[in-house]
């Protein structure tokens, strides 16, 4: 067994209201990948935090190597050989590859920056990931995987022992996240240990050695990968028993009959130029249609062209058997469509207005400036939501940006149900939230549509869509490629059309590299 | 509720501060009178000369909600001083026809504003701009570059000098203006919207909201406060002079809703906190020009330099990295 490479214990850390983490216990070994499970609000991100000296933890102790540490900002982490990598890039896309390397730490010669050690260096530290570019490049022009592995390779100090990755993955295609868990295993095996965390269960099982799983801020176990099945670490992490769980999974939407009514929505050729080809699409009332694909495949644009963001170049579109020419948000949805965005944060949500605020915002804004909702019916409305959607939050006046994610994500689906909506587009509707809420967003899927409630589901969790969707439209590159019904909705067929294979050949699986495996002691 | 009063805090602690100063160098600044029916002292002068950073700074305070700013407001009014002092002097026309057109059309300009923001997509702070330029340069081709005395014109005396119940008439301008503003964006929806613009224009265009004409609505009264300003002003010196009338307003009213706890990157605003913090900025200036050190009277050239030393500390204080440091944390949480 490795010896440990940090050793957290007892850590307490709480915020005004909350106890984030109460008293949790943390090993990471060297030459280890080590996932870090549990729900939004479990904790995950306060204790990295705490590791990556962001937050300064109440209580407890941090060794580094059996030497005890204080990171007390993140310089001085860093400088201790932790790296934090977050989900969001901070680079300078503008700036090529080498310069973003060496920004801030130039190496100069007679007071002016030496540009050839800048190409050199930047060179040197993306072949310790195994990856040759042109570093001389803009990093706009790599794709958004390898500016993710820039950002790693950058955060690889020559001395890191430790490197967190906070949800890397969740802006990278399937192709992408195999590169970025080749040079994963790679670091790895150079003796590093590595904290992940993700919300793809898939991946969390593909590259982690050991996992351990918080929740509430305690600390529920440590395993070894291999040791904990699926549905066993998913129960740990909601604290439900395995049997409803095992439920929650087995449920699968039922294959539905034409319906014979006319469709709510219906587009003829839509299109609109660099954003998506010439699409038909008919959704029923009582009907979820998924609509699947690779990010970049005309998904959300298609969303855009439907609730009115952006105007179309040709085709025609009716909505509720009325032709529909111009067209906005606001006009989309007095035709009863409603929207949740793909990206809560910047579209969703208004961070710093109250829960109640953000919930009652659409039905406000379709009843006009006049015709204020009186106090007491936004918080009939509000209470009404928050008890039936679970929403976790002390009162309806917190301002909303200070939820998790997946509360969040409920309060926009507050604000679309108050208005009773004839269709709801969902676009990516359980990114980065958790497996309970992940389950509760889906079940709530199930019942509006037996309100008869039409839905259009946007996901890149394919077994979501295909455990969800009536029907499912596969598009591949900004183009419809296949409409699948009833029985033909499973997992394989909806990869094999994404992927463009041909019927018969086996489905994409990432097959691991056998090189990579783990390889025991580096200590 | 507790939210607005935190956000009051720091500008009370900065008028405590000056009315602490005055208490020990300038007690006469406390001193109020009934003279002849007419109330005086410097704290009636300070509401009176306050009258204009006031009111401009309640409409900067919802353009700046919504994420924008105006720069224009001093420039119109300028404009709205000269429109009125021409149709009263040139032309003779009556008080209520001068008034309705100076407001008209210094609404309009508030209006083109809002316009330039919203349907050309021009920044807010490049499209007031224009304004703020061409505005003073439209009065002073209105007035001939010259300053139009108002001194026969008693009616439009009275707006700027004239009583009430013994309190200056702008006072009650101000007054009301407030409480119908307040009423307007609070009884209404409109507060809600502007806040939800300010803080997150996507996810409001999203959510149905039309964020254009709650935009041009922001403009136009911000304009329009502007040119109620401007009578005043223009009332008070008993004079339309386009050369200096609104000159710095912009900056002022600008600081004014700053002290008042609104941030300028937009989202939630406080009427009243903005009227305090023109209250701070107008206090500040009459305790320099009260105020004797050592026999002497400050100069005058110190004014500008003390203001921006005030409003520094002001805007320190409300920083929350500043406070941070100093209690010896992050900004964590």
């Amino acid at each position: 067994m490795s010896q440990p490479l940090v050793e957290m214990r007892g850590i307490v850390k709480s915020f005004p209201g909350v106890r984030a983490l109460d008293g949790v216990d943390f090993t990471l070994r060297r030459g280890e990948i080590h996932s870090l499970m549990g729900e939004n609000g479990a904790g995950k991100s306060t204790l990295i935090k705490i590791l990556g000296g962001a937050y300064r933890p109440d209580r407890g102790s941090i060794h580094l190597n059996s030497q005890p540490i204080q990171p007390a900002s993140p310089l001085v982490a860093q400088r201790l050989g932790i790296s934090t990598v977050y989900q969001e890039i901070n680079l300078i896309p503008e700036l090529s590859v080498a310069e973003n390397l060496s920004l801030g730490r130039e190496p100069r010669r007679l007071g002016m920056i030496d540009w050839r050690a800048v190409r050199r260096r930047g060179q040197e530290m993306m072949q310790r990931l195994d990856l040759n570019i042109d570093v001389t490049q803009a990093l706009r022009s790599y794709s958004i995987a390898v500016q993710q592995m820039v950002a790693i390779a950058r955060a690889l100090d020559e001395n890191a022992g430790v490197l967190v990755l906070d949800e890397p993955t969740s802006s990278l295609d399937a192709a992408e996240v195999r590169q970025l868990f080749a040079v994963m295993r790679r670091l790895r095996n150079q003796g590093l240990g590595i904290i992940f965390i993700s919300h793809f269960l898939d991946q969390v099982y593909e590259v982690s050695d050991r996992l351990t799983v918080l929740r509430n801020g305690k600390l529920v176990g440590e395993y070894a990968t291999a040791n904990l099945p699926r549905l066993e670490l998913i129960s740990k992490m909601i604290g439900k028993d395995l049997a409803a769980v095992k439920e929650m999974e087995a449920r699968h939407g039922a294959p539905r009959s034409e319906t014979p009514h006319p469709p709510l929505l219906a587009a003829r050729g839509l299109t609109r130029r660099h954003a998506l080809q010439p699409l038909d699409l008919e959704i029923h009332a009582g009907e979820v249609v998924g609509l699947a694909g690779l990010l970049g495949s005309g998904r959300t644009e298609t969303a855009r062209l439907l609730f009115g963001i952006d105007r179309s170049d040709g085709g025609a579109l009716n909505i509720a058997g009325a032709s529909v020419a111009r067209h906005s948000p606001r006009t989309a949805i007095r035709r009863g469509l409603a929207f949740a965005p793909e990206d809560r944060k910047a579209q969703g949500i208004v961070p710093e207005l109250s829960v109640r605020e953000n919930i009652v915002l659409a039905l406000q804004g379709r009843r006009g400036w006049f015709r204020k909702l009186s106090v007491g019916r936004q918080r009939e409305q509000v209470d009404r939501f928050i008890k039936a959607l679970g929403i976790a939050t002390p009162d309806a006046e917190k301002p909303v940006g200070q939820l998790s994610g997946g509360n969040q994500q409920k309060v926009i689906l507050a604000r679309w149900l108050a208005m009773q909506p004839r269709l709801l587009i969902l676009d990516e509707p359980t990114r980065g939230i958790d497996v309970g809420a992940k389950a509760e967003i889906e079940r709530l899927v199930g019942q509006l549509c037996r309100e008869g409630m039409a839905l259009l589901f946007i996901s890149s969790e394919l077994d979501e869509v295909a455990r969800d969707s009536h029907r499912v439209i596969v598009l591949r590159d900004r183009r419809k490629v296949a409409e699948l019904h009833g029985h033909d909705i499973d997992l394989q067929n909806i990869m094999r059309h994404i992927a463009a294979q041909p019927e018969g050949s086996p489905a994409a699986e990432p097959a691991r590299d056998p090189a990579a495996e783990p390889e025991g002691n580096h200590a | 509720m507790r939210e607005s009063l935190n956000r009051l805090l720091w500008p009370l602690l900065a008028l405590g501060l000056l009315l602490v100063v005055n208490a020990l160098f300038n007690r006469s600044f406390f001193y109020v009178a009934l003279v002849d029916g007419r109330l005086v002292g410097a704290p009636i002068d300070v509401l009176l000369r306050g009258a204009p950073i006031m009111l401009t700074a309640l409409g900067m305070t919802l353009v700046i909600a919504t994420g924008g700013i105006d720069l224009s407001v001093g420039a119109l009014m300028a404009v709205a001083g000269s429109v009125a002092a021409v149709l009263l002097v040139q032309y003779q026309s009556s008080l209520g026809i001068a008034i309705l057109a100076s407001l008209t059309v210094c609404l309009l300009a508030g209006l083109w504003n809002g316009v330039l923001v919203t349907l050309v997509k021009v920044q807010p702070i490049v499209a007031t701009l224009v304004l703020m330029v061409a505005g003073r340069g439209v009065a002073q081709l209105l007035t001939d570059g010259q300053i139009i005395s108002l001194s026969g014109q008693p009616g439009f005396a009275y707006l700027g000098n004239g009583l009430l119940l013994g309190i200056p008439v702008p006072i009650w301008i101000v007054v009301l203006t407030a409480i119908a503003l307040g009423a307007l964006v609070r009884v209404t929806a409109l507060g809600l919207f502007i806040e939800a613009i300010g803080g997150n224009e996507t996810a409001s265009r999203f959510a149905g909201l039309s964020v254009r004409a709650i935009r041009l609505f922001v403009y136009s009264v911000s304009g329009m406060l502007a040119g109620v300003a401007g009578l005043i002003y223009a009332s008070n010196i008993t004079a339309a002079d386009a050369n200096n009338a609104g000159l710095y307003m912009e900056l002022d009213a600008i600081l004014a809703v700053v002290i008042g706890g609104t941030a300028l990157t937009g989202g939630r605003f406080l009427l009243i906190g903005s009227l305090l913090g023109a209250v701070v900025i107008q206090t500040l200036t009459t305790t320099i020009l009260m105020t004797q050190v050592g026999g002497a009277s400050i100069p005058p050239e110190y004014n500008l330099i003390v203001k921006a030393i005030v409003v520094l500390a002001v805007c320190l204080l409300q920083s929350k990295a500043l406070r941070g440091m100093l209690l010896g944390k992050r900004g964590d949480a």
